[in-house]
C-alpha cells in the first residue's frame, strides 16, 4: 500500500491544491503590477522586496501588528485565566449547581456571534468602548469563554479529587490550590484553548470590523480589507500586506504542529 | 462531591472540635462563597457582553428601530412576516445558505475521509501530508479570500490559466463574477480551507479502532471493502457524526470569506444570512429588521445542533 502510485498521484495533487495558490501569493510579493498583467504565474524577474518597503513606509503597518499582538495577547490571556477559574469553580462546586453553572456557559457555543453583532455594537458604543482595542478585547473573550470553558472544564473533571482534598487538609486556600495545582495539572488543555484563542482572535475579522474605525487602532484583518479596497487591482502589494500578516502565525506552526493541529481542531465550531 | 466534603469536615473535626451540622455545615458555605470569586470576572464579562445581548437581539427583534433615532416602535412580529413572507433577499440568502453548506458538506466530509483513510498511519510522510493540508486553517479568510480572489481573476487566474493550458478554454469564466456559480465557487475555498483541520479528526477516529479488529477480519479473509464496510464506517460513526456537525456549523456561520471575496455580490447572488444581517443593519441601518434576521438564524443554527445531535444519539446505538 506505501508504494501504491495512485495513492501517491492523489495525495501529490491536493498538496499542489493545497501549495500552489499559496506559493503564487509569495510569488506575486517580488512581482511589480505590470510584470504580474504579463507573467501571472511564472518566477519573478528578480527578487526585488520593493513592495514590502513601500508598504513599510507608506502604511503604518507595523501599527496594526501591534493592535493584533495587543489584542490577541491580552484576549487569550484572559480567556485562558477566566475560564481556568471557571471550570476550577465548577469542579468544586455541589454537583448539581455545578452543573447549572457549566450549562450556562456553555450552551453560549451555539449562539452564532453574528447574532450578538448589533446589540454588542449598540452596548459597545453605550460604553464608548467603539474604536478602541479594549471593546474588541471583551468582545473576543466574551465570545470565546464557553469554548474554553467547555474545555478545560472537561479535562479538570478528570483530575484526581484526592489531590485538592488533601491539599485543603493541609490547610491550603482555594486560591493557592486552583493556581498551584489545578492550573499546573490542566497545562494540555489550557494550551489547546490558547492556541484556538490566539489563532481565532488574530484572525477574527467580524467584532474589528464593526468597532475598530479609525486607522491607528485597526488590526490586520480589517488593514487588510482596506487595502483590498485602496490597492484594488494591485494584488504584489496587497499580497505583501498577506504575507508579512500570516507569517508570525506560519513561522509558530512549523515549530509546534502538533499543538496547532489539535488546538485549532477543539476549537473548530467557533 | 458532598461526600468528599463531609469527609474532609470529619478530617476537621477530629483535630479542632467545632460545632457543625453533617449536612449543612458553615464550611460548605464559606467555600462555595469563595468559589463564585472564581466565577465573577468571566461570569461579568460573559453575561454582559454576550448573554444579554443575544437577549437584548430578541427584543429589537420586535422594534423598527433604524439605530440611530432616539425614537423606534414596536411592531410585534410585523418584521418576521416581513422576512417569511415578503422578502426575495431573505429567501435567496437562505437558499444561498443552503447551496453552500450542502456543497461543502458533501465534498468536505467525503474527501477528508477519503484522505483520513490513506494518511492514518503515522508515517513521516503522512505526517508531513497532515500537516500540509491543514495550512490553510492557521491562515485568516481574510487572506484566504485575496488569495483566491486572484487566484479566480478571469484574466490572470491561475484557475483559468490552467484550464487553458490543458485544453479545457470554454471552461474558463469568472469564477465569482458569475452570480450563478459564484456562490460555489465561495464554497470550494471554504472546502479548501477546512477539508485539512476534518481531515484530523478522521484520523483520530481511524486511529482509536482496535487494530485486532482488522487483523481477525484478514484471518477471516475479509477484503479491504468488507473490512471497510463492516469495521471502519461503522467504528467511525462518532467521528463521521462530528465532522458533519461541524462542517455544517462552520460553513452556516461563514462570514469573513464572503465579506472579502464577493461582499455578497453580484446582486446578493452569494449573500447568505450572516452577511445579509450584517448589510441591513450597518448598510441599511435597518436594525430591528436585522435582528430579527438573526433571531431566524439563530432558530436556524439551533435546529441544525438539534438535529445533528439526534444523528449522533442514532448512530451512537
Amino acid at each position: 500500500m506505501k508504494q501504491n502510485p495512485f495513492r501517491q498521484l492523489i495525495l501529490g495533487i491536493y498538496g499542489l491544491i493545497i501549495l500552489l495558490p499559496l506559493s503564487l501569493v509569495l510569488l506575486t510579493t517580488f512581482k511589480t503590477t505590470p510584470e504580474l498583467y504579463s507573467n501571472p504565474i511564472g518566477l519573478p524577474a528578480g527578487w526585488n522586496i520593493e513592495n514590502y518597503k513601500q508598504l513599510l513606509v507608506n502604511e503604518p503597518i507595523f501599527g496594526y501588528i501591534k493592535n493584533s499582538v495587543i489584542v490577541t495577547v491580552f484576549s487569550t490571556f484572559f480567556i485562558l485565566w477566566f475560564s481556568s477559574m471557571i471550570a476550577y469553580a465548577i469542579i468544586q462546586l455541589p454537583q448539581k449547581l455545578g452543573w447549572i453553572v457549566y450549562g450556562f456557559f456553555v450552551c453560549g457555543m451555539i449562539v452564532p456571534t453574528q447574532v450578538n453583532m448589533i446589540p454588542v455594537f449598540l452596548l459597545m458604543n453605550k460604553l464608548g468602548l467603539v474604536n478602541t482595542l479594549t471593546g474588541v478585547i471583551i468582545v473576543s473573550i466574551s465570545f470565546l469563554l464557553p469554548i474554553g470553558v467547555f474545555i478545560i472544564t472537561g479535562f479538570m473533571k478528570t483530575l484526581p479529587k484526592e489531590l485538592f482534598e488533601a491539599a485543603r487538609i493541609d490547610g491550603a486556600s482555594e486560591w493557592k490550590i486552583y493556581s498551584k495545582i489545578a492550573l499546573r495539572l490542566s497545562i494540555p488543555s489550557m494550551a489547546t484553548v490558547g492556541i484556538f484563542s490566539f489563532v481565532i482572535v488574530w484572525n477574527d475579522l467580524l467584532f474589528p470590523l464593526l468597532l475598530l474605525k479609525s486607522k491607528e487602532v485597526k488590526t490586520l484583518p480589517i488593514a487588510l480589507l482596506d487595502f483590498q479596497g485602496e490597492f484594488l487591482t494591485n494584488y504584489p502589494m496587497l499580497f505583501s500586506a498577506v504575507v508579512l500578516s500570516s507569517i508570525p502565525l506560519l513561522i509558530a506552526y512549523v515549530f509546534l504542529q502538533k499543538h496547532f493541529i489539535s488546538g485549532m481542531t477543539s476549537g473548530a465550531l467557533k | 462531591m458532598s461526600l468528599k466534603t463531609n469527609t474532609s469536615i470529619q478530617e476537621e473535626e477530629k483535630r479542632t472540635p467545632s460545632f457543625s451540622f453533617p449536612l449543612f455545615s458553615f464550611k460548605s458555605i464559606s467555600k462555595s462563597r469563595h468559589l463564585w470569586l472564581f466565577l465573577l470576572p468571566g461570569f461579568i464579562i460573559y453575561t454582559v457582553f454576550f448573554a444579554l445581548p443575544t437577549l437584548s437581539a430578541l427584543f429589537l427583534s420586535t422594534t423598527d428601530w433604524n439605530g440611530l433615532s432616539s425614537q423606534f416602535s414596536f411592531v410585534g412580529f410585523q418584521n418576521f412576516k416581513e422576512i417569511l413572507t415578503n422578502d426575495a433577499i431573505f429567501t435567496q440568502s437562505l437558499t444561498n445558505n443552503l447551496k453552500f453548506t450542502i456543497g461543502v458538506l458533501i465534498f468536505q466530509t467525503l474527501l477528508s475521509l477519503g484522505f483520513a483513510l490513506l494518511l492514518y498511519k503515522n508515517s513521516a510522510w503522512n505526517t508531513f501530508y497532515r500537516s500540509l493540508f491543514f495550512v490553510p486553517t492557521i491562515i485568516s479568510s481574510v487572506s484566504i479570500a485575496f488569495t483566491w480572489n486572484f487566484m479566480y481573476d478571469p484574466n490572470i487566474g491561475g484557475v483559468n490559466l490552467f484550464l487553458s493550458k490543458i485544453g479545457l478554454e470554454h471552461w474558463t469564466q469568472s469564477w465569482i463574477g458569475n452570480g450563478h456559480i459564484a456562490i460555489y465557487s465561495l464554497a470550494f475555498v471554504q472546502f479548501w480551507a477546512h477539508t485539512g483541520q476534518m481531515l484530523i479528526i478522521f484520523v483520530a477516529g481511524i486511529q482509536a479502532i482496535p487494530s485486532e479488529l482488522y487483523e481477525a477480519a484478514s484471518i477471516d479473509g475479509a477484503t479491504r471493502w468488507q473490512k471497510f464496510k463492516r469495521i471502519t464506517w461503522p467504528l467511525l460513526a462518532p467521528a463521521t457524526t462530528m465532522v458533519v456537525a461541524y462542517t455544517t456549523i462552520q460553513s452556516f456561520k461563514a462570514f469573513d470569506l464572503i465579506i472579502a471575496m464577493t461582499n455578497g455580490g453580484p446582486s446578493n447572488s452569494t449573500e447568505i444570512l450572516s452577511t445579509l444581517l450584517y448589510h441591513e443593519a450597518f448598510i441599511n441601518f435597518r436594525f430591528g429588521y436585522a435582528s430579527a434576521i438573526s433571531v431566524v438564524f439563530m432558530i436556524v443554527i439551533a435546529l441544525l445542533t438539534f438535529l445533528q445531535f439526534r444523528v449522533l444519539r442514532l448512530t451512537k446505538m
